[in-house]
């Protein structure tokens, strides 16, 4: 079990090597081995979202994957969205959230971005239903959803033609 | 003032950091050294412990200490009492028993800490706890709260007769010649259970012991970090400046984050000091449905007497109320039950009288709405249910006997839970009302769309519901504001932040008073070292109370600022107008001085400081309401209940609101969103179940059912202000209303949709097997009358 794995990842366009459990959660091994720590966690079993990450683009649940199962392959976390998180460069999706008050305690908002960034990407014109379903897989307990769905709408819009 | 940010729906302060994954929180503080926690939690609900083996954990590689409650010795105590019982509540009972660091001798609730293993990382620490052997002695298990009572249920706490842990009694008027005087009284027993506030954040601690500056620092996911600070350094004996406790960016509080003192919370500090070295435990979503408090159980037998016209003379309610194992939060929560039971009407004559019983349950504290909704609950069905018997709408009813606006402020000669009598400050409960209907469309829902959808087969149903919240409650926030030379403005305040959007809404009132952009207002929160008076968060106090507090220092500096630059611009303080960041003389705007230089000039290298005078433009207010200001409601819901499935789909929601004055409407409706799906998700999706053993059968989110987006209608909001007299801003609180009347209104709408043949629902949660059970009359709560 303690047998270490040499492991090569990119994580925002940065590569980086490792040597790691093979239990090692790859949600562990983004947040406290590579210190991105804006990958929350909130449930370890792959219910409520908040841990969603790109692997090689589609969205999955950091917290059901061991770090070994990410080796060569490409990540992007929700510090991947603007180059230097400042106000003025925030992604549209983010800047939507900020528009629409979609975010109160921000804890779930990183999963809710990063399942829907490709989800805009398919559906560029999505229904308030379609948002909704596409949304359903993460759980947000502050917001009751609304102003989230309101940010989707807005960011939609903004990212057309994109 | 140039800008007014007051009122406004101004985007928030905090969301760029936010939003970039940037923003601090507990589990993403780390340090090379740190050492993990894990604890070996209690399998059994009840029993003695007869044996705890921790060799084997401390013989595995990587772990650094193994500790039970022995090895605590004298540092092993009871947890504080939060809230005393009301010392004005005349032959009241109340049996003290908080909880322990680590079972000792025995346990009493599934999830109990026994053991604290402390490893080299999480892993190791989670391996060793499974290398723990532990022998209980099972005692039968007290779960039903009402055979909690009985005699033969077997103590939870040996050195008491029985289970009960507290008894209260209040009274208005008098219920019986209520009843003498009645054409109608109503009996009924409702049941409203156990549900989690289940914040996305689990809970979690990192405490670093700096043994050369001999300074401790906590990071804790907790809502009131100056009680937390002011407590560990009594129980570590350090004096309360070596002890610094910030409650960074916390992802969810909504109450159960405000629990002092916690086992975690008391093992960790005292753990860093022991090992010198930075510590750290995470709560995991599992531990979580154990470890952190719980609330909602109770058990109801209501009483309403009527005059055929359907006014109430008289309510009779008495419950009992599921306390858990331990009762750290005294009688907080079911005081609120039996206050908000007399809802926002005018009630002659009341009866109520509560009992907490002790279970072998997770500890039970405030969670969103704190009891109020059970109170809400009683009254809004009980009204429903005499409506139907004396053939008046629901609507009408209520209309009939809401408390009338020139009656405030109105005295409902009870004892609330800041132990303060029971009077509303403020209302117009009426024209709320008729927003709600008419919002909701009642009239042509009843006449034309109901029949319509009938007769096509469908089953839908309205639901109407009124509330009020006491809110904002004391004991007092503070802040201090300072000018800074770059002319940024900063803002320290005790209270802890969980999403309210205080970065803003506090940034407004600043804003508005001094001149400056609310981008250029910074505020610090929940750092002991920044600013260490004050409460907490809780009871929807942070806007009212912080609020009020940070106004009270804005206009202070203000006046400082006014003085100051009078006398360097040369000209008289009526002149002087702040705006753009600057003090200038009215319609001459180049004589102007921008406020940075006017903060270097309040402190300058000679001569700052003369007799009687501070340096800097600076002011710390403090603001403590003599009482709570109460901020009231009413919910409407259309809903169609499925024949086939029974799941019912909200079609409409509408909520008309009433917080007095509001400081931000964008931030105001997110609170009402979130607390509406609570509040759904209590009414018909969430509950916790817990069997004969009181091992609990859904903890985890596969089988504990949050609403999701696709659960959660669209929501339209109505703003009603009604300004409470009891503030200079003339806020009310307004983080929990949302949650407080769903239930009823859900139910309601419900029972209205099944109509005439369907089952009458005393209880709350609901679910789609409940609500068949319910229809099929299986397990009906019987009516008595």
């Amino acid at each position: 079990m303690n047998t270490l794995h040499t492991i090569t990842v990119t994580i925002n366009g940065q590569a980086y090597e490792r040597e790691v459990e093979p239990r090692l959660l790859l949600s562990d091994f983004i947040r406290h081995e590579i210190g991105l720590t804006g990958t929350h966690v909130g449930c370890e079993h792959g219910v409520c979202g908040a841990c969603t990450i790109l692997f090689d683009g589609e969205p999955v649940r950091s917290c059901i994957m061991f770090a070994v199962q990410a080796n060569g392959h490409e990540i992007m976390t929700i510090e991947g969205l603007t180059p230097d998180a400042s106000e003025e460069n925030l992604h549209p999706l983010q800047a939507s959230f900020r528009e629409a008050h979609g975010l109160q305690c921000g804890f779930c908002t990183g999963g809710f971005l990063m399942t829907l960034l490709p989800f805009l990407k398919e559906n560029p014109d999505p229904s308030e239903q379609d948002i909704r379903e596409a949304i359903s897989g993460n759980i947000c307990r502050c917001t009751g959803y609304q102003h989230i769905v309101d940010a989707v709408k807005i960011a939609a819009a903004k990212m057309e033609g994109q | 003032m140039s800008t007014r940010y007051f009122g406004q729906r101004i985007k928030r302060n905090e969301d760029v950091r936010m939003l970039t994954g940037q923003a601090l929180h507990v589990d993403d503080v780390n340090f090379a050294d740190m050492l993990h926690v894990a604890f070996y939690r209690s399998r059994d609900a009840h029993g003695y412990i007869k044996e705890i083996d921790v060799s084997a954990a401390q013989e595995r590689e990587g772990v650094v200490a193994v500790y039970t409650a022995e090895d605590l010795g004298d540092y092993w105590q009871p947890g504080p009492l939060l809230v005393p019982p009301p010392p004005t509540i005349k032959g009241l009972i109340f049996n003290q028993r908080t909880q322990v660091p680590l079972a000792k001798d025995k346990v009493r609730y599934v999830g109990e800490p026994i053991v604290m293993v402390v490893a080299e990382s999480r892993y190791i620490a989670e391996d060793a706890a499974g290398d723990i052997w532990v022998e209980i002695e099972p005692l039968p298990a007290v779960i039903d709260i009402e055979q909690a009572l009985s005699e033969d249920a077997p103590p939870i706490h040996d050195d008491l007769d029985s289970n009960l842990a507290a008894h209260v009694i209040q009274r208005k008027g008098d219920y019986e010649t209520a009843v003498q005087q009645a054409d109608l009284v109503i009996k009924r027993k409702l049941k409203y259970d156990r549900g989690t506030a289940a914040a996305m954040e689990n809970r979690g601690i990192v405490a670093q012991w700096d043994a050369k500056s001999h300074k401790l620092t906590v990071w804790d996911t907790t809502q009131a970090p100056i009680v937390i600070r002011n407590g560990l350094a009594a129980m570590l004996g350090l004096s309360e400046h070596q002890v610094r406790v910030i409650a960074p960016f916390i992802g969810g509080g909504f109450g159960p984050k405000i629990m002092m003192f916690y086992p975690e919370e008391v093992l960790l500090p005292w753990a860093s000091m022991k090992l010198n070295r930075p510590i750290k435990w995470i709560e995991d979503r599992q531990e979580n449905f154990f470890a952190t408090t719980q609330e909602r159980g109770q058990v109801h037998e209501a009483e309403l007497a009527l005059t055929r016209d359907g006014r109430v003379l008289g309510l009779k309610h008495n419950f009992i109320h599921d306390g858990g194992a331990y009762i750290p939060y005294g009688l907080t929560v079911p005081l609120n039950s039996q206050a908000n039971a007399l809802g926002p009407y005018a009630t002659p004559n009341y009866y109520s009288e509560f009992k907490v019983a002790f279970t072998n349950k997770p500890i039970v504290t405030p969670y969103r709405g704190a009891g109020r909704q059970h109170g809400v609950f009683v009254i809004e069905r009980m009204l429903d249910i005499a409506a139907k018997e004396l053939d008046l709408s629901p609507i009408e009813i209520r209309r009939r006997n809401f408390i009338q606006p020139e009656a405030f402020p109105y005295n409902h000669e009870i004892i609330f839970q800041d132990f303060a009598p029971l009077v509303f400050d403020s209302g117009n409960y009426e024209p709320a009302l008729d927003m709600a209907v008419e919002m909701i469309g009642y009239e042509q829902f009843i006449k034309e769309e109901q029949p319509r959808l009938q007769a096509e087969g469908k089953k839908v149903g309205i639901g109407v519901a009124a509330y009020v919240e006491g809110t904002g409650i004391g004991p007092y926030e503070g802040a201090r504001i300072t000018v800074e030379a770059s002319g940024k403005v900063s803002v320290a305040s005790g209270i802890g932040t969980q999403g309210q959007g205080h970065f803003t809404s506090f940034a407004q009132i600043v804003a508005d008073q001094l001149g400056v952009d609310v981008r250029n207002v910074y505020l610090v929160t929940g750092d002991t070292d920044q600013f260490h008076w004050g409460a907490g968060t809780f009871a929807s106090r942070g806007a009212v109370v912080a609020g009020n507090a940070i106004h009270s220092a804005a206009v202070e500096v203000r006046k400082k600022i006014l003085k100051l630059a009078s006398e360097k611009l040369e000209a008289a303080e009526e002149d002087l107008e702040l705006a753009d960041g600057q003090v200038r003389v009215k319609g001459v705007p180049e004589t102007a001085i921008n406020l940075g230089s006017l903060a270097v000039m309040a402190n300058p290298l000679r001569g700052a400081v003369r007799p009687g005078t501070e340096p800097g433009l600076e002011a710390t207010s403090y603001f403590g309401p003599e009482s709570g200001t109460t901020a009231s409601g009413v919910h409407a819901l259309i809903v169609e209940v499925d024949p086939e499935t029974m799941l019912v789909e909200v079609k409409k929601y509408v909520v008309v609101h009433d917080c007095g004055k509001v400081i931000n409407p964008l931030i105001l409706d997110g609170q009402i969103h979130g607390g509406v799906a609570q509040g759904l998700g209590n009414a018909f999706y969430e509950q916790l179940h817990f069997d004969e053993n009181g091992q609990l059968l859904n903890a985890s989110f596969m089988d504990y059912l949050l609403p999701t987006a696709l659960d959660v209608p669209r929501m339209e909001i109505g703003h009603f202000e009604t300004l409470s007299p009891l503030n200079p801003l003339g806020i009310k609180g307004a983080g929990e209303a949302g949650a407080i009347p769903a239930a009823p209104a859900f139910v309601q709408a419900v029972e209205n949709a099944l109509g005439e043949a369907g089952p009458e629902i005393l209880e709350i949660p609901l679910s789609p097997n409940r609500l068949f059970e319910l229809v099929l009359g299986v397990g009906l709560t019987q009516k008595t009358r």
